[in-house]
């Protein structure tokens, strides 16, 4: 187990400036001054943001008013996460103020002030608009609400010290963009949609020892954290669809030779055909300038 | 019925031992995963068709996307408990993406194929019509392909 002694290392260095380091993280107030939420224009962020494909129970259908349960289980090498309910009952986010929601999806930091595990991909989420973030709080409180209680994720000591997370977020955590320079209008918009809120990255980006994105190698491939085959490298040094083939895929799951999306991929399909096809069109133009892994 | 046959073939597979497959020559598992595999690629080649017109990328042509939408529908009812003997999964023969959740216990793998026969049916029914009859087919039909493919082949 080599992810043993670095992570025991990142939890001892919780004395002192670790401890500092560590500490959880809210939004300023100053960020959401203003901001109101809309949650018709928070439907297209909840469908981009991919988030009933994790929060939606287990084997739960498709469904324009998903039920945002949880139970899901995501194995991994550190243990297995739990997805919690975030529905808009008790049991989930019903009497958590706006600033609490956007601040856990933002800075992955709880109403009690705890950090979350990066299994949930704030990381990504931290470079979206706030705005976007408001519109997406008022849409999640426009779904079904369901009683069922959170389950604890499942990890064995050391990765249970949730303060250890703080010291992951220095290290790995990044506001900025990975793929920089000067972008069309339709590479940006790309770029926030893959970057920022459909977090592509956490799954398509190899990661080191401690689950850091290994950001020089982003989108190249990586192992299925289930155990279960590769993440395909969609860099252009692997993928050579045209642009018009991945929208297409995007829609509707089928690649240009007549495979279907399989795997999580099929459930992410599900949410980027609910997206326009100018968004599509706008994460294929981006997949496009993003570096070319050795193949 | 058709259709019950293609179940009880499923079925079927989940019990097959290699010594029933032995016939088929030096490797049969191996031989079973290219079979299969082989078989996908007709239902792409196919799929190809309508999804073109589908798409706008192919001109729509009832006669076409009649042929080849009676041939999913074909393809989809043959069975194919042969091509899915215990032992082809993934990391057990080389090349195969199958999950060995295919032949788990609470296997719905059977009921996909079955729902992936009706989607081929109901296309077959109406791919004639016209070119949004087609259209209108087509999610269930790619739909019926991904679940399957969801739950039961690896990504790679």
């Amino acid at each position: 187990m080599r992810l043993l002694p670095a992570f025991v290392i990142l939890a001892a260095l919780g004395g002192g400036a670790g401890w500092y380091l560590s500490g959880p993280d809210a939004l300023p107030s100053a960020a959401l001054a203003g901001i109101t939420g809309d949650a018709v224009a928070g439907a297209t962020v909840f469908a981009a943001a991919g988030c009933a494909s994790c929060h939606t129970a287990p084997e739960a259908a498709a469904s324009d008013t998903p039920v945002l349960s949880g139970g899901k289980r995501f194995a991994s090498a550190f243990g297995t996460f739990v997805a919690p309910n975030i529905s808009p009952s008790p049991a989930g986010i019903a009497e958590w103020t706006d600033a609490q929601i956007i601040t856990a999806v933002m800075r992955g930091v709880s109403p009690e002030g705890r950090h979350y595990y990066p299994a949930f991909p704030y990381d990504a989420y931290a470079k979206a608009n706030p705005q976007d973030i408001a519109d997406l709080v008022a849409y999640l409180r426009t779904l079904p609400a369901d009683a069922a209680s959170s389950a604890p994720h499942e990890l064995g000591f050391p990765f249970n010290i949730r303060r250890a997370v703080g010291l992951w977020k220095v290290l790995f955590r990044s506001d900025a963009f990975v793929v920089t320079g000067a972008l069309t209008p339709q590479q940006a918009r790309g770029r926030y949609l893959a970057e920022a809120l459909g977090h592509c990255g956490e799954c398509h980006t190899p990661r080191n020892a401690l689950g850091g994105l290994d950001r020089t190698r982003w989108l190249a491939g990586a192992p299925n954290p289930s155990g279960e085959g590769r993440i395909p490298d969609i860099t252009p040094g692997r993928l050579q669809w045209t642009e018009a083939g991945i929208a297409e895929y995007l829609k509707s799951g089928f690649t240009p030779d007549f495979d279907t999306a399989g795997g999580e991929m099929a459930e992410v399909v599900r949410n980027t055909a609910r997206l326009t096809d100018a968004d599509r069109a706008a994460i294929a133009a981006y997949l496009k300038i993003v570096p070319a892994s050795g193949g | 019925m058709r259709l019950t046959h293609v179940l009880a073939g499923l079925v079927a597979a989940s019990v097959l031992t290699a010594g029933a497959v032995m016939a088929q020559g030096a490797d049969p598992l191996a031989a079973a995963v290219k079979a299969r595999q082989s078989h996908m690629q007709l239902y792409a080649f196919n799929l190809g068709l309508l999804g073109g017109m589908a798409q706008g990328n192919i001109a729509y042509d009832s006669a076409a996307a009649s042929a080849a939408a009676a041939n999913l529908a074909a393809l989809s009812a043959l069975d194919q408990s042969r091509y899915w003997p215990m032992g082809s999964a993934a990391g057990e023969v080389e090349g195969s993406r199958a999950l060995a959740a295919i032949w788990a216990e609470g296997s719905d793998a059977a009921a996909k194929g079955q729902a992936l026969n009706a989607a081929a049916v109901a296309m077959a029914a109406v791919a004639g019509t016209d070119l949004a009859s087609l259209q209108g087919a087509m999610g269930a039909l790619g739909g019926a392909c991904g679940a399957c493919h969801q739950s039961y082949r690896q990504t790679n």
